[in-house]
């Protein structure tokens, strides 16, 4: 069992997919400026990703290995084509919203990533918790930039007024800086410096250091 | 009509560029800026595996997936834009592994430099990404090439200056936690910044 809850919560804070492992950020980015698009697409990236884990596992035994990735790739983009039908049937506005994001879930390095580094190689049902886990990561930092942008940029979450605009009669004027899409690179690299000020060992060694008291300027002796 | 052309170009390699104002092909964007070489080589890859794919998927779209396009086999009603997506990862994985086998037989010099990153290429949402926005705004086929090769020379053009940018970085001495990746997101955020700049231009 703890082996279970290990792979399931690891991926949370312990071995983030976007924060530690730089896998799947092109999404993260790019359709956060708003709550509701930004759960649509966590639950459509962490159904595609248990499915296709569960999928790749059951059948990794009959994979020839030189055509693994097409096989892979098949899989994945198969269960992208039903989450991509199935949310322009019963919620067309946000697919409107989302336009070529949730295609892209193919090609997120998450969904390939986990199936080659664990379900190539574990059973299907720990492959699916594996799946799962990582799809949670994912949705925790998409949550966390989602929830900051709509509230500082527009007072809102998820359509709902939290901050009364000036506009409106209130006190707050909405920061459209954070609308913009730069804004959630500033935002992930300030959490991935938290998380890392809390975890230390996911510091990265620089390759090069500031030496103690070095002196501010090299005098050069001229000849 | 070469003005079009032209407008197209410049469109897809500043205003918006696919890297820093789209954010697609992200994390080899991210993974493979440290060192401006390997960033410049796998630009090149990128702007060449683009430059075929988008042409291709375009007339792919054209001739067998868009509604009505298989008329010439007698079927003008069948509309097979859900199987689009499959195709286009189709299409892109057997170029990949078409200009592989090719440039290993006949241009080995290329293979050498560029051969590491072109399995990386087909996961790369940079590439599929174009193929889908060449979709979405409809473009004829010769729009399609200039616009493949701008989405291409302007992702090669913001990893290479990222690349720079890192190298000059290593350097420099930041605060624990934001050392590597912490700062190399706020560095591309910056970057993405400047290219907002270009937005007001029209041609």
């Amino acid at each position: 069992m703890s082996k279970a809850s290990e792979v399931l919560f690891a991926p949370l804070f312990k071995d983030n997919p976007i924060a530690l492992q730089v896998l799947g950020i092109c999404s993260a980015l790019a359709v956060t400026s708003k709550l509701y698009p930004t759960l649509i697409m966590c639950v459509a990236l962490t159904a595609t990703i248990t499915l296709s884990s569960f999928f790749i596992s059951l059948i990794r035994n009959f994979i020839p290995n030189n055509i693994r990735i097409i096989v892979q790739m098949t899989i994945i983009s198969s269960l992208v084509i039903i989450v991509d039908q199935l949310l322009k049937a019963y919620d067309y506005e946000t697919s409107k919203t989302l336009s070529v994001f949730v295609g892209l879930i193919i090609t997120n390095c998450i969904v390939m990533g986990r199936a080659e580094a664990y379900a190539m190689q574990n059973g299907p049902a720990m492959s699916a918790l594996d799946g799962f886990g990582n799809g949670l990561g994912y949705s925790l930092i998409l949550i966390i930039v989602g929830s900051i942008r709509e509230l500082i940029g527009s007072g809102q979450l998820l359509g709902y007024q939290i901050l009364q605009m000036t506009t409106e009669g209130g006190w707050y004027i909405p920061n459209n800086f954070f609308l913009l899409p730069p804004a959630s690179f500033l935002i992930i690299g300030l959490f991935i410096w938290a998380l890392r000020s809390w975890k230390k060992e996911q510091v990265e060694v620089p390759e090069f250091s500031m030496k103690q008291n070095a002196p501010k300027e090299i005098k050069v002796e001229h000849a | 009509m070469l003005e079009q052309y032209l407008s197209i170009l410049v469109n897809s390699i500043f205003i918006e560029n696919i890297a820093l104002s789209v954010f697609l092909g992200m994390c080899t964007f991210i993974a493979i800026s440290k060192k401006i070489e390997a960033a410049i080589g796998l630009g090149i890859a990128v702007i060449v595996v683009i430059g075929i794919t988008v042409p291709l998927n375009n007339l792919i779209y054209t001739y067998v997936l868009k509604e009505g396009a298989l008329a010439w086999l007698g079927y003008p009603e069948v509309s097979l834009e859900f199987v689009g997506l499959i195709s286009y990862i189709g299409i892109i994985a057997a170029v990949v592994q078409i200009l592989e086998m090719f440039l290993d037989k006949y241009v080995p010099v290329l293979y050498n430099a560029l051969g590491v990153f072109l399995p990386l290429i087909t996961v790369n949402c940079a590439i599929l990404g174009a193929s889908l926005f060449m979709v979405e705004k409809s473009l004829a086929f010769g729009e399609s090439v200039v616009y493949g090769l701008g989405a291409g020379i302007g992702w090669a053009l913001a990893i290479a200056m990222l690349a720079g940018i890192r190298e000059k970085l290593k350097y420099s001495d930041i605060p624990e936690g934001l050392q590597g990746l912490g700062i190399t997101f706020i560095t591309v955020g910056l970057m993405s910044f400047g290219f907002m700049s270009f937005g007001g231009i029209s041609l």
